[in-house]
């Protein structure tokens, strides 16, 4: 995954609230067997209509979603990582996201950037007002910053460290192959296998 | 100080703790369909990767299969198919394709094989697998990344979730069921209730439910917001599991037992959180809205925007009323429906099946109603028991087993404006097919629903 370090570029305001990942990517696009192609059916059914927020033009090439609470609830499903990184987003701020979504963007380099309730309206106001609004997000110093605010917000150091290196997971793991291994002969013998 | 079930069967499986990093945790079983798998076994290839352990590993197909016999139309559709065949041949996982006696929904089959057992890490890439925390393990829905990850080295770095405690007290009333249980608990916490949290659902109510009723509560968990919900095994959870296919035998049988035991959350053990719900209030529940916390009592009318406080509630009722085709103030049992789907990994087992087709018996279906089975394993049952002739009889389409209607991937779905009663666990815009509004309901509304064309509870019959 790429590296993310500090992110400096425009915001999508979404004043919806439990943005589920149907919504986000509905299911009839979830039959790709690639990995790409996903930003087509990104909010699908609300960019039919004409006012929905992304088919504005002032707000074209934003790198940044400011979302209502709840963002990413529902199906587990990573396409909707992959739809939100192939539109351009970088970011998705929210004062609160599904737990597997919010893991899954994680292991994208997507940042989920919890903030207070308050905060994510000011920011969505902000934009409204001047859409060209440039927006910070530093996770160096896990700082959201817009013209005079500065917000902080809080990610534990091992996903600040992994997203900042641009880690591969699985990379990590297998340098304990010996601690798995060793795991493996003490499990309780009546566990299932699926032979 | 004692500890909890979900701090005792996560410790079980921490593999390496480390100051500072997630614990890297053992997974018992993956469980494979064919929606969340072909980029995690490209990635898998590309690194020149192999699967760790295919002998805990097992996969179906349920997402895409019609319910209706034949092939596959869709291209689209029979591709990614055809991939988890080619993948499942390719790293040496089992699995249970179309038309196969064993094929199912991923959350039906495991539990009736006997490869869902207490204590277990169980995951799968799909929001559903909280359902198998109603064994007494920890079960939970992950990313196409995680299951490259479970794939390549069968652990997950993750830190624990906070616990939480749902208690239930007292007996749920006559014609209240699993399903009304967890609606209920769902519009008390919210969708985000459950979020950074296991939740364990304990009390009276909770420990008289069967198998199939504590397997339909932890479904639901992750519509709360929590990745897994569990409950404690007891006599049930090893009635159930006896003489199935992978559950232990001889001595082994009896050295789990002794385990099982012991998977309880300690007397003096505190949880982060708790919540107390009355089971004895409870009435058949069903959601007027967008989302799974939206939902009433069937006796109420629908809510009114300005009803709710907090204005993020109140944006959020009047964007559903209008998806909905909603008026605030109409009796919710006046609501009038063009379709009834039951079935799902919520309420497509043969319990949920029993208890539509007590409903159904002897009457006539007034709209569009399909009975989707849960596996093949539950269509056979279901037939050895003439239930299919019961809802033939009525009106009602007898369908093959798969995801069907609860998420329209297949050919089954609403049309726009369409309305159903579903047993499924989503209410989302458009989730049985786009522009479709649903009702989430039990397996016996759905029925009672079906033969008066309204949302019906049985009683009114």
């Amino acid at each position: 995954m790429d590296a993310f370090t500090t992110h400096t570029g425009t915001a999508v305001p979404l004043r919806r609230s439990n943005v589920d990942t149907d919504q986000i990517i509905p299911a009839v696009w979830l039959k790709q067997v690639s990995r790409t192609g996903f930003e087509k059916g990104l909010f699908a059914a609300w960019r039919e209509d004409p006012t929905f927020v992304l088919n504005d033009p002032a707000y074209e090439g934003g790198t940044i979603l400011v979302s209502g609470p709840d963002f990413g609830t529902g199906s587990s499903r990573e396409h909707a990582v992959w739809a939100l990184q192939q539109h351009g987003f970088r970011v998705v701020i929210a004062a609160r996201f599904g737990d597997i979504f919010r893991n899954n963007s994680t292991k994208m380099g997507l940042l989920p950037v919890v903030l207070p309730g308050d905060k994510v309206e000011a920011l969505q106001s902000a934009v409204e007002a001047d859409p060209k609004l440039e927006v910070t997000v530093d996770l160096v110093e896990r700082q959201v910053r817009w013209a005079d605010e500065v917000v902080p917000f809080e990610i534990d150091d091992y996903t600040r460290w992994r997203l900042m290196e641009g880690l591969d997971d699985i990379g990590l793991t297998l340098r304990h192959a010996d601690d798995i291994a060793a795991y493996e002969n003490g499990r309780q013998p009546w566990l299932p296998t699926t032979v | 100080m004692g500890r909890t079930l979900a701090e005792k069967v996560w410790e079980q499986h921490v593999v390496r703790r480390a100051e500072g990093e997630p614990d890297l945790l053992y997974i018992d079983l993956h469980l494979i369909h064919e929606v969340t798998s072909p980029q995690a076994f490209d990635g898998l290839r590309l690194a020149g990767r192999k699967v760790r352990r295919p002998d805990l590993t097992i996969a179906t197909e349920d997402h895409n299969v019609p319910t209706v016999l034949g092939p596959i139309a869709d291209p689209v559709s029979k591709t990614q198919v055809e991939t988890l065949r080619k993948n499942a041949a390719e790293f040496g996982i089992r699995l249970h394709p179309m038309g196969d006696a064993g094929q199912g929904v991923v959350h039906i089959i495991g539990p009736q094989f006997g490869l869902t057992q207490p204590g277990m890490t169980i995951v799968c890439g799909d929001s559903h697998t909280s359902t198998h925390g109603a064994f007494g393990g920890i079960a939970f829905g992950i990313g196409t990344s995680e299951v490259e990850h479970v794939l390549a080295t069968q652990t997950l770095p993750a830190y624990r979730p906070k616990t939480m405690a749902i208690e239930v007290s007292g007996e749920l009333p006559v014609g209240v069921t699993a399903k009304d249980l967890i609606l209920a608990i769902i519009a008390k916490i919210g969708t985000g209730g459950g979020q950074g949290y296991i939740v364990e659902y304990r009390g009276e109510a909770v420990r008289k439910l069967s198998m199939e009723g504590r397997m339909t509560v932890c479904n639901m968990s992750i519509e709360a917001g929590a990745r897994a919900g569990m409950i404690a095994p007891d006599e049930t959870t090893f009635e159930y599991l006896k003489g199935r296919p992978h559950a232990p035998q001889g001595e082994a049988w009896d050295q789990a037992v002794e385990y099982w035991k012991t998977l309880r959350t300690d007397d003096d053990a505190v949880f982060d959180k708790v919540v107390e719900i009355d089971a004895t209030t409870l009435t058949p529940f069903v959601t007027w809205g967008t989302n799974p916390g939206q939902g009433l009592p069937l006796g109420a009318s629908v809510p009114s925007p300005e009803s709710f406080a907090d204005p993020v509630e109140r944006a959020a009722a009047e964007r559903a009323l209008e998806y909905m085709g909603l008026t605030a103030g109409t009796p919710l049992r006046e609501i009038e429906v063009d379709t009834v789907f039951v079935g799902s990994c919520t309420n497509g087992r043969i319990e949920d099946l029993r208890s539509a087709a007590e409903i159904l018996r002897g009457r006539q279906v007034k709209t569009r109603t399909l009975i989707v089975p849960g596996s093949m394993l539950v269509k056979h049952q279901a037939e050895q028991e003439g239930l299919h002739e019961v809802f033939k009889a009525a009106g009602a389409e007898w369908r093959e087993a798969g995801c069907s209607m609860c998420l329209g991937m297949n050919p089954d779905t609403l049309q726009p404006g369409e309305r159903s009663a579903s047993t499924s666990n989503r209410n989302f815009e458009g989730r049985q097919g786009k522009g479709g509004r649903t009702h989430l309901v039990s397996p016996q509304v759905a029925a009672a629903t079906a033969v008066t064309g309204r949302l019906t509870a049985p009683a009114d019959l």
